[in-house]
């Protein structure tokens, strides 16, 4: 970033004196938090899940089992430690629709899951933060008109919207993944406006300003790092939304295409065994469900961590 | 007297800053459609000049202008009309190249240590950015700098790693007078620069403006509106009133023989540490009237002790030299002399 043309750092100044950074102490009060705690944690276990996958699933989430071992279709989970016979082959969360592991389906999706999270809110956080401060940094007429734009946007209820342009791009993953992004910029684009418009009136970006600085300097050097944590907080809660969105567009097969293994997908192409085959939905919707949790307690765990009141307290 | 024995080894009566009928108006709308209902009239029409090696006082009641003056003259704010003059070119016409040398010459020290540095630079880096800016020297040179200009102001080398929430408000005033200086300015704009601080820090922080500028003969504009802090600081002082300046005259004229009305109400509000002393006061009545329709004639004339009807609000009076080198906008300055 361009902050990195500093020369001077705590480390070259005085590696032996410890000086702390605001966001450091941010970072010691995170781990404060229970709520951050449990989330952070659930979310490094997901993680680990996603990048290992092929390690701890037993199958391919794609190999339809008929011909290569004896499974009936929509079986029951065997386990052999709760007394399933040892004879038969062991599958924790049964078999699908489609004669395949579930349990290796759903370990799988936390990859899909995880990926359309971070890149969905990746590339609305990128673009809604760079229309929202060259809209606060212009003013005028051209922040009104990009602001109304936004606001349009922001008027269609947001699942609806993704469905519109989804029918105008076509189903299928790739194009859920830009309509969720599309949906989700106006948030990010009116934070960063807000975030701009009163970061601008500070005096030590006036200081800069007098220093000389660029319009560019000030803004990507002064008002972006100042703007970042409300950033932070709000892309943490919008992955778990995100999550939620592609799967309840996929259950309406509109995102991610079967053998697609996604969760919302294996929900929506077994909901009518969810009386004959309960653990079909279960499982996939109980995935959904810690993938979310732990998302928003983390985001709440870092707005707690960044409110100012607790600033004082945590001081050492 | 140290303030005459100084502007007598100055260089001279050489005007460094001359601000030339400055008008700013902030206009004022209404509705959706922006529609303009009036202008508020932060400043309007002011003149003055600050020699060469000099400290200026501004001081007024808070809303008077007298910011608006100061960040018109950094060219942080674009002025509705008028001049300021830097060495004898108009700032306002200045661009690219001659911005920045004008940038580099001109700095300014704000009122609140708080707000005035970034939280997330280490007060090395908030110090160097000017040199940065300016493409001054390599790191190597441009840390030593850094560190040179925090012994200058009285800290020490280790404090370049650290954060400003790491520092008391006088220590931050500081770091925010080093990073003024570190660009090796000619002329100082300083804001209110002790209003936020304890009593025992505002003079910790004035003796060091004052041993900076005679070491590295700065001119200053001090903005203020404590008077006794601009008495300790200033050889000349202007007094501003809802926009106007009222009273321009030195130091000992302003403290020893006030000419405008205002200025006496302001210099009998000092408090005077001797219980046995009687003093007069001159008490103001209401409250400064509204600078979106400021009244007519004489601004102060709805408030002063020595108004005549009939003539103070209708005609406006100008800054006239009663006395040499002193200047009062009052039609019955002369009662005082």
């Amino acid at each position: 970033m361009a902050t990195r043309t500093e020369a001077i750092s705590p480390e070259t100044i005085n590696p032996s004196q410890r000086s702390r950074s605001l966001g450091s102490l941010t970072i010691r009060r995170l781990f404060k938090q229970r709520n951050a705690i449990v989330g952070l944690t659930i979310l490094t276990i997901l993680l680990l899940i996603a990048v290992f996958s092929p390690q701890i699933a037993p199958y391919d989430p794609e190999l339809v089992l008929i011909g290569i071992e004896d499974v009936g279709k929509r079986e029951s989970p065997c386990i052999h430690l709760l007394g399933c016979p040892e004879d038969q082959p062991q599958h924790i969360m049964g078999i699908d629709g489609n004669f395949r592991d579930q349990f290796s389906r759903v370990i799988y999706g936390t990859r899909v899951s995880l990926f359309i999270g971070f890149s969905t809110i990746g590339l609305a956080v990128i673009i809604g933060s760079l229309i929202g401060a060259v809209s606060g940094y212009l003013g005028g007429w051209a922040d009104n008109v990009i602001m109304r734009f936004m606001d349009v946007i922001l008027a269609f209820p947001s699942f609806l919207l993704a469905i519109a342009i989804i029918t105008v791009l076509g189903r299928g993953l790739q194009n859920a993944l830009y309509a969720i992004a599309v949906v989700n910029i106006p948030v990010f684009a009116r934070l960063m406006r807000a975030s701009v418009l009163s970061l601008k009136e500070q005096e030590f970006v006036a200081a800069s300003r007098a220093l000389g600085a660029s319009p560019f300097r000030l803004l990507f050097a002064r008002i972006l790092p100042n703007a970042a944590p409300t950033l932070i907080v709000q892309a943490t809660l919008s992955i778990a939304s995100a999550i939620l969105e592609a799967a309840a567009l996929s259950f309406l097969g509109l995102g991610a295409q079967p053998p697609t293994p996604e969760w919302g997908t294996m929900l929506g192409s077994e909901r009518n065994q969810v009386f004959t085959s309960p653990h079909l939905v279960f499982f996939p919707g109980i995935a959904i469900m810690i993938t979310v949790l732990a998302f928003n307690l983390l985001g709440d765990g870092i707005r707690d961590a960044l409110d100012p009141r607790l600033a004082q307290t945590t001081k050492s | 007297m140290a303030a005459t024995e100084k502007r007598s080894s100055g260089k001279g009566n050489e005007d460094l800053v001359e601000v030339r009928n400055l008008v700013k108006y902030f206009p004022v709308t209404e509705g959706v459609l922006k529609r303009k209902v009036g202008n508020i009239r932060a400043v309007d029409d002011v003149s003055f000049a600050i020699k060469r090696g000099e400290t200026l006082g501004l001081v007024g009641e808070s809303g008077c202008g007298k910011t608006t003056v100061s960040q018109t003259m950094l060219r942080l704010t674009e002025p509705t009309s008028g001049e300021v003059l830097f060495q004898g070119e108009n700032i306002f016409d200045k661009n690219g190249r001659d911005l920045m040398e004008m940038r580099r010459k001109v700095q300014i020290v704000f009122q609140d240590p708080y707000a005035s540095l970034d939280p997330r630079l280490t007060i090395g880096a908030a110090i160097e950015e000017g040199l940065i800016i300016h493409k001054m020297g390599n790191s190597e040179e441009r840390v030593e700098t850094v560190l040179d200009m925090l012994k200058l102001v009285g800290l020490e080398e280790y404090h370049a790693g650290r954060f400003p929430h790491e520092f008391s408000g006088g220590q931050r005033q500081r770091i925010g007078i080093a990073r003024a200086l570190v660009l090796s300015p000619e002329f100082i704009i300083l804001d209110e620069p002790v209003s936020a601080l304890d009593v025992s820090i505002q003079a910790q922080v004035l003796n060091i403006l004052k041993e900076l500028q005679e070491r590295l003969k700065l001119t200053y504009m001090f903005v203020a509106h404590n008077l006794a802090v601009v008495e300790h600081i200033s050889d000349r002082v202007a007094v501003m009133y809802l926009g106007r300046l009222v009273e321009v005259t030195t130091q000992e004229e302003l403290f020893g023989r006030p000419l405008h009305p205002y200025t006496q109400a302001l210099l009998s509000a000092i408090p005077v540490p001797d219980p046995t002393r009687k003093r007069e006061r001159t008490i103001l009545a209401g409250d400064v009237p509204s600078p979106l329709n400021p009244p007519s004639g004489c601004r102060f004339h709805p408030r002063c002790p020595i108004a005549r009807l009939g003539h103070c609000s209708i005609e406006d009076p100008q800054l006239r030299e009663l006395r040499p080198g002193h200047w009062v906008a009052c039609h019955y300055a002369e009662d005082f002399l």
